[in-house]
Formats: C-alpha cells, sequence, structure tokens
C-alpha cells in the first residue's frame, strides 16, 4: 500500500489551529471557574462538597461525568497509537474491555452504592475499614488507589502533549521549552480543579463530549472515505502487521494468533475488572443519586464503546493514509498519530477544534482523577493516620492540596518514563490497582476472607506485579516497565501481568484464610448489615449531607 | 427528624428475591462475558462485512447485544427484587441518635 498522502513532517507552528485551540481552552477554564457556582452549595468548605458535588448528580449528569472520565487520552491518543504501532492485541483489546465493564460493573456496583450510603463511604478504603474494622487493609487500599491513579494521569499529559507538539508548540533546543506546554496546561488544570472540586469536570464534560462527538462524526465519515474506504484501511494495516516493526524487530498483529488469545482476552478482563477499582470511578458512581443510576447507566454508557472502537481503528486509517508521526525532535513517536492524522487532513481550524476535542478529553478525566485521589488521601491517611481530630475545613484544605501532588508526581512520570507506547501507563495502574479488587469486591458479598489473608495476598499480587513489569524490556529503549504482558505460570502464553498477579493475589488469600481461623485470629468487627447491601435512596440515613441540596434535575 | 414507625423486620438478612429471575439475569450478564473472553471463536477475517473483516464487526456487534442484555438484566433484577424500605429499623447508630434527642 502506497502512501496516499505526501509525508507532511512536523514543520512548524499551525497558527491557525493553535488559535483555536487556545480559544476553546481558555472557555473550559473560565467555566470551570464558573462551575463553583453552579447548583451553589452552602459551602464549599465540606469535603463533601468540594469532593462529591454534593452527591446530588441525576442520571444525564452523571452519564457526562463517567463518559468524561472513561473515555480520555486513552482513547483518543493512546489507543489508535497502538493499533497503528503494534496492532490488534496492543489496542483493539480496548473494545472487548469497555464491553464487558458494564455486566461486571453491574453486578457488584449497586451494592457498594447501598452500602456506602448508608454508612458515609465516600472511598473503596473506608468500606474495607467498616467491613473488617482493619486499618492496615483500609490504608493498604488507600495507597494503592493513589499510586495506581498516577500513571493514569499520566497518560492524560501525554495526550495533551502529543497535541502541542503536533500543533508545533515546544522545541528540542532546551528541556525547559520542550516541555512548556506542558506545564502551562498542567497548571491551568490544577488552578481551576483547586477552585472548583467536582463541579468543574461535570461543567465541562459537556463542553468536552460535544467538542468529542463533532470531531469523531467528522473524523469516522470523512476519514475512511478519502483515504479509499475500509477495504483499503483494512488492506494497508494488514501489509503493515504482516512487516517486522522497524523499533522491536518484531511484526505487528491483524488479528490475533492462536497464541495471543490469552493474552487479548486478559487485557480486556483485566482492564474491565480494574477500572472500577480506581478511587475516580468510584468517585463518580457514588455521585450519582440512587442504586439503579448505576444500572441503568450500565445499560446505556456502551456507546461510548462503539466509539472507542471506531476511535481505535482511525490507528490504521493513519496506515492507510501514510500519516508520519515525526517529533518535533525529528524523532517518529507513534503517540502523534492521530494529532498528526487530523493536521494532514482537515482544514487548520477545524484541526484546532479536534485538537481542542483531544486535549480538553484529556483535562477533564485529569481533574476527576486528582481529585478523587486527593479525596482517599485525605480521608484514609490523613484524617485516619496523621490528625484524626481534622475538621471538615482541614480536610478540605490537604485534599486541595494532594490533588497537586498527585499531578505533580503524575508529571513525574510523564518526564521519566518511556512515552513511546502510552497505553502502558493506564496498563502500569492497571497492575496495582487490580490487587485490591479481592480486598473490595468479594468483601461486597461475602466476610469468608480473613482480613489478614487478604492483606498478605495484596502485598504479595503488589510485589509479584511491580517485579514482573519491572522486568519487561522494551525492545526499542531497552527501559524497564517496557510493557504489561508476561508469560503466565502453567498456562505459558502471553497474559497481562495484573490479571496473573490477581490470581495469585486470590490463591494466597484463600490459603492464608484457612491457616487465620484455624489459628483463630480475630477478623475484626463487621459495622454492615445484610440489609445494607440493598438500601436504596429514602431509607434512613442514606441522605448524609446535613445541608441536602434539592436542585436534582430527576431522573428520566 | 421524624420518628419512623417500627416495623418487625430484621435487616440483618437479604431481601427476599425471584430466585428464578435473578438466575435469568446472571445468565444474560454472562452472556457478553463468554463470547468475547473466547477469542479462538472470532478471531478470523471471513466473512466480512462492508470491508469490516469478522474480528471487528463481530465485536462491534457485541457493543449492542452487551447493551441489550444489561438492560433487560436491569429490568428483571427490578421486578426479581422490589425494595425492602429500611424506615422502621434501628440499628445502633439510630438508636443513639433517638436518645440523644430523648426519644
Amino acid at each position: 500500500m502506497t502512501a496516499m498522502l505526501p509525508a507532511a513532517a512536523n514543520t512548524g507552528v499551525n497558527y491557525v489551529a493553535l488559535a483555536v485551540l487556545i480559544v476553546l481552552f481558555l472557555l473550559v477554564t473560565v467555566m470551570g471557574f464558573w462551575a463553583s457556582r453552579w447548583r451553589q452549595a452552602t459551602s464549599m468548605e465540606s469535603l463533601d462538597e468540594w469532593g462529591l458535588g454534593g452527591r446530588k448528580f441525576g442520571t444525564w449528569v452523571t452519564w457526562f461525568l463517567l463518559g468524561g472520565d472513561l473515555y480520555t487520552a486513552y482513547t483518543f491518543v493512546a489507543v489508535p497509537a497502538a493499533m497503528f504501532a503494534l496492532g490488534s492485541v496492543a489496542g483493539f483489546f480496548a473494545v472487548p474491555y469497555t464491553i464487558v465493564l458494564y455486566p461486571i460493573i453491574f453486578i457488584f456496583m449497586s451494592r457498594l452504592w447501598s452500602v456506602s450510603h448508608r454508612h458515609g463511604y465516600v472511598t473503596p478504603a473506608d468500606f474495607v475499614r467498616g467491613r473488617y474494622s482493619s486499618r492496615p487493609l483500609s490504608l493498604a487500599v488507600a495507597l494503592t488507589g493513589i499510586l495506581a491513579t498516577m500513571p493514569y494521569i499520566a497518560l492524560q499529559l501525554v495526550g495533551i502533549q502529543a497535541v502541542l507538539e503536533v500543533a508545533g508548540v515546544g522545541g528540542s533546543q532546551n528541556i525547559i521549552a520542550k516541555d512548556l506546554p506542558l506545564f502551562i496546561a498542567f497548571a491551568l488544570l490544577a488552578a481551576y480543579t483547586y477552585s472548583s472540586g467536582l463541579r468543574a469536570p461535570a461543567v465541562i464534560a459537556f463542553v468536552k463530549d460535544t467538542l468529542i462527538y463533532l470531531v469523531i462524526i467528522v473524523a469516522v465519515i470523512y476519514l475512511p472515505s478519502k483515504f479509499g474506504g475500509w477495504d483499503t484501511i483494512f488492506g494497508a494495516a494488514e501489509t503493515k502487521m504482516a512487516k517486522p516493526n522497524p523499533a522491536s524487530g518484531k511484526p505487528g498483529v491483524f488479528i490475533p494468533n492462536s497464541q495471543q488469545y490469552w493474552a487479548y482476552a486478559t487485557l480486556a478482563f483485566g482492564s474491565a475488572m480494574a477500572l472500577f477499582m480506581y478511587p475516580h470511578s468510584i468517585t463518580a458512581t457514588l455521585s450519582s443519586g440512587s442504586r439503579n443510576t448505576i444500572r441503568r447507566n450500565a445499560s446505556i454508557l456502551p456507546a461510548y464503546s462503539f466509539v472507542l472502537g471506531l476511535l481505535a481503528l482511525l490507528g490504521w486509517v493513519a496506515i492507510a493514509a501514510g500519516t508520519k508521526p515525526i517529533g518535533l525532535d525529528g524523532k517518529p513517536n507513534a503517540q502523534l498519530v492521530i494529532p498528526q492524522l487530523f493536521e494532514d487532513s482537515f482544514p487548520s481550524w477545524f484541526a484546532g477544534v479536534a485538537f481542542a476535542a483531544i486535549a480538553i478529553g484529556a483535562l477533564v478525566p485529569a481533574a476527576i482523577m486528582s481529585i478523587a485521589a486527593a479525596n482517599t488521601f485525605t480521608r484514609n491517611v490523613y484524617k485516619e493516620w496523621l490528625k484524626p481530630d481534622a475538621t471538615h475545613a482541614d480536610q478540605a484544605r490537604v485534599g486541595k492540596l494532594v490533588s497537586l501532588i498527585v499531578k505533580a508526581f503524575a508529571l513525574i512520570f510523564v518526564l521519566t518514563l518511556d512515552k513511546q507506547n502510552a497505553i502502558n501507563f493506564q496498563l502500569l495502574g492497571g497492575i496495582w490497582i487490580l490487587q485490591t479488587f479481592p480486598a473490595l469486591v468479594f468483601s461486597l458479598y461475602t466476610r469468608w476472607f480473613h482480613r489478614w489473608a487478604l492483606l498478605a495476598g495484596w502485598a504479595v499480587g503488589m510485589i509479584y506485579g511491580t517485579y514482573t513489569a519491572y522486568n519487561v524490556i522494551n525492545p526499542a529503549t531497552k527501559g524497564h516497565f517496557g510493557g504489561s504482558l508476561a508469560a503466565m505460570p502453567i498456562i505459558g502464553d502471553m497474559g497481562y501481568i495484573a490479571l496473573t498477579a490477581f490470581v495469585i493475589n486470590v490463591v494466597i488469600a484463600a490459603i492464608l484464610t484457612f491457616v487465620f481461623n484455624a489459628m483463630k485470629v480475630d477478623n475484626g468487627v463487621d459495622e454492615t448489615i445484610r440489609g445494607d447491601y440493598f438500601a436504596d435512596e429514602g431509607d434512613p440515613r442514606v441522605e448524609k449531607l446535613e445541608t441536602p441540596i434539592h436542585l436534582q434535575t430527576g431522573n428520566p | 427528624m421524624v420518628n419512623p414507625e417500627f416495623d418487625d423486620v430484621d435487616h440483618d438478612t437479604v431481601p427476599p428475591a425471584n430466585k428464578g429471575l435473578l438466575a435469568a439475569a446472571g445468565v444474560l450478564l454472562a452472556l457478553p462475558l463468554i463470547a468475547l473472553a473466547w477469542v479462538g471463536s472470532y478471531a478470523r477475517v471471513e466473512p466480512k462485512l462492508a470491508g469490516f473483516p469478522f474480528f471487528i464487526w463481530y465485536q462491534f456487534l457485541w457493543v449492542f447485544l452487551c447493551s441489550a442484555a444489561t438492560y433487560a438484566a436491569y429490568k428483571l433484577v427490578l421486578r426479581a427484587r422490589p425494595h425492602r424500605p429500611m424506615a422502621g429499623h434501628r440499628d445502633a447508630e439510630t438508636r443513639r441518635r433517638d436518645e440523644e434527642l430523648g426519644r
């Protein structure tokens, strides 16, 4: 397949696109500040108000919030880049991932909603503590959530950086000029998140989704026909994937072969099970107004999966288009492929709109993630371990500060780890967060597992997962943490490390449960009762707010 | 705060449910999981649909099938286990709060 366009190297600043990008970016920044006055609560000083938007969002706002949360730079930059560079196992697994996600959350999320609202839990660690009266297990869950969120935020920053680099901002001359746009975007994000809490992303999600749908509709209708139709596109992808990748020397994947089935399935299921363990996903679902909102959402959210699949295929459209993702330093960088495809194919002003969609689409989830990680730190580390008598104002202040620190750590991830395969940031986070699954999800159903056994299983899973991921060497750069697949024990095929570590975690937890029970080690006190897992709005104590704001839009 | 009427329900139990409907919902939720976990059943190029390899369009098809299955499961679960109100439930915390208020 020959390139349809002359290779448009990244020659300079695209002023029109950049101007449109900046205008739209400023617009959402202003909206972010305005958001703190939207549905005004009596006081933003309480952590409940700042961190959960008063927990009064109805179905549609929740839907947009979840969308803003789940479909991100991961969708727009990392997945198509993986499709472009490596093929379907590395990229298209995101489609089954976001499909099987919904049956999985349907099953356990409403139980978590009910018990959380009955007992005022805001984080997974709160629940674990209440269920087992175990402070160490709760701390383990909290710290894992904060740690795992950092590479996920880093992925969003890579997305913003990719857009700015294709627009021509930055340079390779010195380290400060090179990363200046990244620091500016980071600073703006930090500022409006700091002032508005979860309300900022909720308002911006509307703008973001409108822009994203506009860009997607244009991209998936116009681009395939421009580059010869889907037959030609799949033909070009098949040809490219059959050839060895210049960086790794291995061929790509068009359709997985029988040695890759495990990799494909474990990436999809591991990612799906991991997603709703993240503090930010739990924050968003606990923000919804009733137990059944979550289940209803689970049946309407798959619309996003379809969109995700089409965006993934844009990575292959770029192959047919002959897109050359060359960075400002003159080296190829697959992460630039979608912004570059847009710049090559669209008029400058629309390229600017598309860039804005990608950049804002990275900002919203980054804001939500850092707020959620901050909530977790404040409640489960600061108040629990450092300052038990902290007032609400203290907590809100520490939460805001920690949301900045978490973002700063994410920035360190971007600046130190390999950005060539950004999807790996998210997969790395998944390895860690999935180790909290037994303590959280199994405990929603049973207290059969012993609290110390869960803690031991978690520790072994974390160590195994981190060690194994560290030993994956990137064939091109020779760096550590080069990927998230490793040979699975017993089965032998390659599989997602998160799921292998999870299985080891569960086995250890089960065996040690027998041991601790035999030794008659205390399994703590359970403050929940069975009925708590089925409570709904209107039941006693389900409304935890001291000053409820009855401004809900109502459920359709 | 209104002092609630007390009921005789033991809330430290699972609310009653129609087991058959719950099982049906479980099957609906399991179908997409099994179908997509079985990668060998769809990792092929033919038959193509409008230029899309089977591998691609089959997974797109499951977006809609899964959405329908999840929605059906939602309706079944609502019917299977009607909400059991907890209005009359006096747990330790409610009791303590009531005592503080002199009830």
